[in-house]
């Protein structure tokens, strides 16, 4: 039956087409294997385009101290030490080599005086790590990928989107997607599938995600049977657009803070002195979005629910040479001139660092052929991601995973797709269009955002965690007949229906590994339980499905080699 | 509530009709915000493109009353209310559905660019001054509503014959990479048509990024032609020791 199908086959095929999956593209494609890459949206539009502060890689060209165990360390207690120890040395080791190698692509990075890449500060860093081309790196970064991948000849699948992982017995064999254009179905058959499909955040009002964030990758892997692990950890950016309404949740760069912005409440008050004296408006994000978060609560809020954020004391001209697009964004967007006043900001759910459990070295899943790098993958960054930290990420991880992918689709035979499963997938990916009078799937977008905003938010407790996953299992009622209008064609709400099944998953998987973390840390913090607890600071949760149930379990966290204690032990 | 009339193109290749929506408005609320809205709420298969919602990516495109635009970024207040806002896809590109326009065509004309090639044994050490130009061409978020602005695209549909303004930045973005070792005059010549220009500077005036796109790019691309292929005294030159001009 797979003949009724467009089918294209490729030794290794990415999903998504961030910085994660190109650099994991390219990587495979310099192995000798074919690569494709789908994505849902066109060539050079994914989120990667909107990262703004820059790419951490201790380069040392502008604090000649900085150096790969620093970067270590950092990242290690920014992410509260839940880490995966491996990935956050590898990452720190290898971030350099994959910055310079940008460079010989083409990427042109702001400079030194004396002609080299230039670094700027960021919260949790110790050094000025982040390599940055004004507030723009991650459309650099895209481009210099896209433009490389182009030109060592990948296929590229634009504006198409994986509806289910296909199995042959336990291993990956590819995947069923759909042609939004058309709304056909089209099968890729593969020896090695990388997820790099990015995070979740529009599960949540309140975001600075795209559409295209609605963790597809990491429900696709966990309904083959992968791990998913640390799903409690989702980051909300402390500084976020605040007014107007419009533009609530779009991100405002840390680079403002790095640049020397400050954070004031509406008494005028430099609050961050009471709660991260030492490190001020550069203190770790969890810690400021936690901070501006509890001044509004406490009625020191602005006028619109956030807080002060002024980088208007530097000069007119430095402010637009490095930060061009937050200029144009508010003067254009919320009418202020932030050379002259003050912005408001405020939380925004930004970040996923939980997401598919992989192997440090090879970001292989626990499911044969399964490879997931970048967001959608877990293990970097703990409970709390550092700034930068993400970029570099996605070239390192990226990187490893195109090698694993390329050396695994050569030592495997080709796979065999299954019928059933295919058959299967298309009949439940067309129910929505035999549906009459069903609810629409922008409505229970809308509930479900309103929930996780509400419920499973920046502070949580367990009687509101309980409440969204009852809430949760609703959703999945109303779901199961919602019904969508209109054709095949480019219909976004259709689109929309089969995309709230993954968010669903992933909302579940947050609520539960949130409910069952009894304690604050990083980016969990439960009211409830305010405190670290060192027991839970050697475990990960881990989600998997299991008789088609969600089940939960943890995982021990494995020993720290003596010779990185060390380095976590030293003061700089 | 105050609302806003949108009239929307509805339709595809085969042609379409516009249609009228009411739009409640909110302070600061831009045209993408009025489309969402839309299939929030009234139309949800009405076919858009978006990703950041924020200026950078360059997806949402379209003409807003007759205007090239990107729709995330242009205020419903600086619209006149008392007649519809007219949202139609971009022009010179074929309709797939409703807003949503076919651009392939750019995707295939950036695969004849040969890729940035450092020179041999460039020292990998340069400065400032030597990035900005390129930089600002680097800005480019290919919303391509340069292309969709281009007489020689939107009313001569050249398109076999003509690479577009988004082309010509990108090439002078490698050209004048401190770097770059490769020439890339007689392709512009030859193959994407830069001669068809004429310097209307409709493309500069439409760049959301505000990239000098004639003045920056294109006329010192046209002006290395020149000197490569034009240049009287090298033509002479070239007549003598028998070389070719390209």
């Amino acid at each position: 039956m797979t003949e009724k199908f467009e089918t294209h086959e490729q030794d290794v095929l990415v999903i998504g087409a961030g910085g994660a999956g190109l650099r994991a593209a390219i990587e495979a494609l310099a192995q000798g294997v074919s690569v494709g890459v789908v994505c849902k949206s066109l060539l050079g539009k994914a989120h990667t385009v909107m990262a703004e502060g820059g790419i951490a890689a201790a380069m040392a060209n502008v604090d000649s101290a900085d150096n790969w165990r620093t970067h270590f360390r950092d990242t290690m207690r920014g992410g509260k030490m839940l880490n995966n120890w491996r990935m956050a040395q590898l990452h720190a080791q290898e971030a350099p080599d994959r910055v310079r190698e940008l460079e010989q692509w083409g990427a042109l990075f702001d400079r030194t005086q004396d002609g080299q890449i230039l670094q700027r500060a960021f919260g949790g860093h110790t050094f000025r790590r982040l390599c940055h081309v004004g507030d723009r790196t991650g459309l650099e970064m895209i481009r210099t990928l896209q433009d490389r991948g182009v030109q060592q000849g990948f296929d590229v699948y634009m504006e198409c989107t994986v509806v289910r992982l296909l199995k042959d017995g336990p291993r990956c064999a590819g995947a069923l997607a759909y042609w939004r254009e058309q709304g056909r179905f089209v099968l890729f058959k593969a020896k090695s599938v990388v997820i790099a499909t990015g995070g979740i955040g529009k599960a949540w009002r309140i975001t600075s995600n795209s559409w295209e964030y609605t963790g597809d990758g990491m429900a696709l892997a966990y309904e083959a049977g992968a791990e998913l692990m640390d799903m409690e950890f989702v980051q909300f950016h402390p500084t976020g657009m605040v007014w107007p309404p419009g533009v609530q949740g779009i991100l405002v760069t840390e680079a403002v803070r790095g640049e020397g912005g400050i954070l004031r409440n509406k008494n005028g008050e430099r609050f961050m002195e009471r709660y991260d004296p030492k490190r001020m408006e550069l203190s770790t994000r969890d810690v400021v979005a936690r901070s501006i978060y509890t001044e509004v609560r406490e009625g020191r809020g602005t006028e619109h629910g956030g807080a002060y954020l002024d980088i208007s004391h530097k000069p007119a001209e430095y402010v637009k040479r490095k930060l061009p697009s937050m200029y144009h964004q508010f003067k254009e967007l919320a009418d202020v001139d932030i050379t002259k006043g003050p912005m408001e900001v405020g939380p925004t759910c930004h970040y996923m660092m939980g997401g598919i459990r992989v192997e440090a070295e090879t970001a292989q899943s626990s499911v044969p052929g399964l490879f997931a790098a970048g967001e959608a993958a877990a293990g970097l960054h703990g409970s709390n991601r550092l700034g930068g930290n993400s970029l570099s990420d996605l070239l390192v991880f990226g990187c490893r995973a195109g090698l694993a992918a390329a050396k695994h689709a050569r030592e495997v035979s080709s796979a065999t797709l299954d019928a059933a499963q295919i058959e299967q997938s298309e009949r439940e990916a067309l129910a929505p269009f035999q549906r009459q009078a069903g609810e629409s799937p922008y409505a229970i977008h809308r509930d479900l955002q309103e929930l996780m905003q509400n419920l499973v938010g920046i502070y949580r407790n367990r009687e509101d965690v309980q409440r969204a996953l009852l809430e949760i299992e609703k959703f999945k009622k109303r779901l199961e007949v919602v019904s969508v209008e209109g054709s095949r064609m480019f219909n976004p709400g259709w689109h929309l229906a089969l995309e709230l099944k993954a968010m669903l998953t992933v909302a579940e998987a947050v609520a539960r590994s949130a409910l069952v973390r009894e304690e604050s840390r990083g980016a969990h913090s439960r009211i409830d339980f305010p405190d670290l607890d060192p027991v839970w600071g050697t475990k990960n949760n881990i989600v998997r499905q299991e008789g088609g149930a969600m089940a939960l379990r943890q995982n021990p966290i494995s020993e720290i080699p003596a010779e990185l204690k060390q380095i976590l032990a030293e003061d700089k | 509530m105050a609302e806003a009339t949108m009239q929307i193109f509805r339709g595809g290749p085969d042609g379409g009709k516009p249609v009228e929506y009411k739009v409640p408005i909110a302070p600061g609320m831009v045209v993408l915000d009025g489309l969402h809205y839309i299939q929030g709420h009234l139309a949800p298969d009405l076919a858009v493109r978006w990703n950041c919602k924020a200026g950078k990516c360059g997806s949402c495109s379209a003409e807003v009353n007759g205007r090239p635009r990107l729709t995330c970024k242009t205020r419903i207040d600086s619209l006149p209310l008392d007649k519809p806002i007219v949202v139609n896809p971009m022009k010179s590109f074929p309709v797939i559905k409703d807003l949503v326009t076919d651009v392939s065509w750019n995707y295939r004309v950036n695969k004849k660019i040969p890729p940035f090639q450092p020179r041999p044994g460039a020292e990998w050490k340069f400065y400032q001054e030597d990035v900005d130009r390129s930089q600002e061409f680097r800005k480019c978020i290919e919303c391509f509503l340069c292309q969709n602005v281009c007489h020689v695209l939107r009313d001569h549909d050249n398109h076999e014959q003509f690479a577009g303004p988004r082309f010509f930045v990108r090439i002078a973005g490698l050209e004048m990479h401190p770097l770059d070792g490769v020439s890339r005059t007689k392709l512009l010549r030859d193959e994407l048509g830069l001669g068809l220009c004429n310097i209307t500077k409709c493309c500069t005036e439409v760049c959301p990024e505000e990239i000098h796109i004639t003045d920056n790019a294109i006329i010192p691309l046209k002006e290395r032609v020149v000197d490569q292929f034009y240049d009287p005294l090298l033509w002479v030159v070239r007549k003598i020791s028998g070389t070719s001009g390209g």
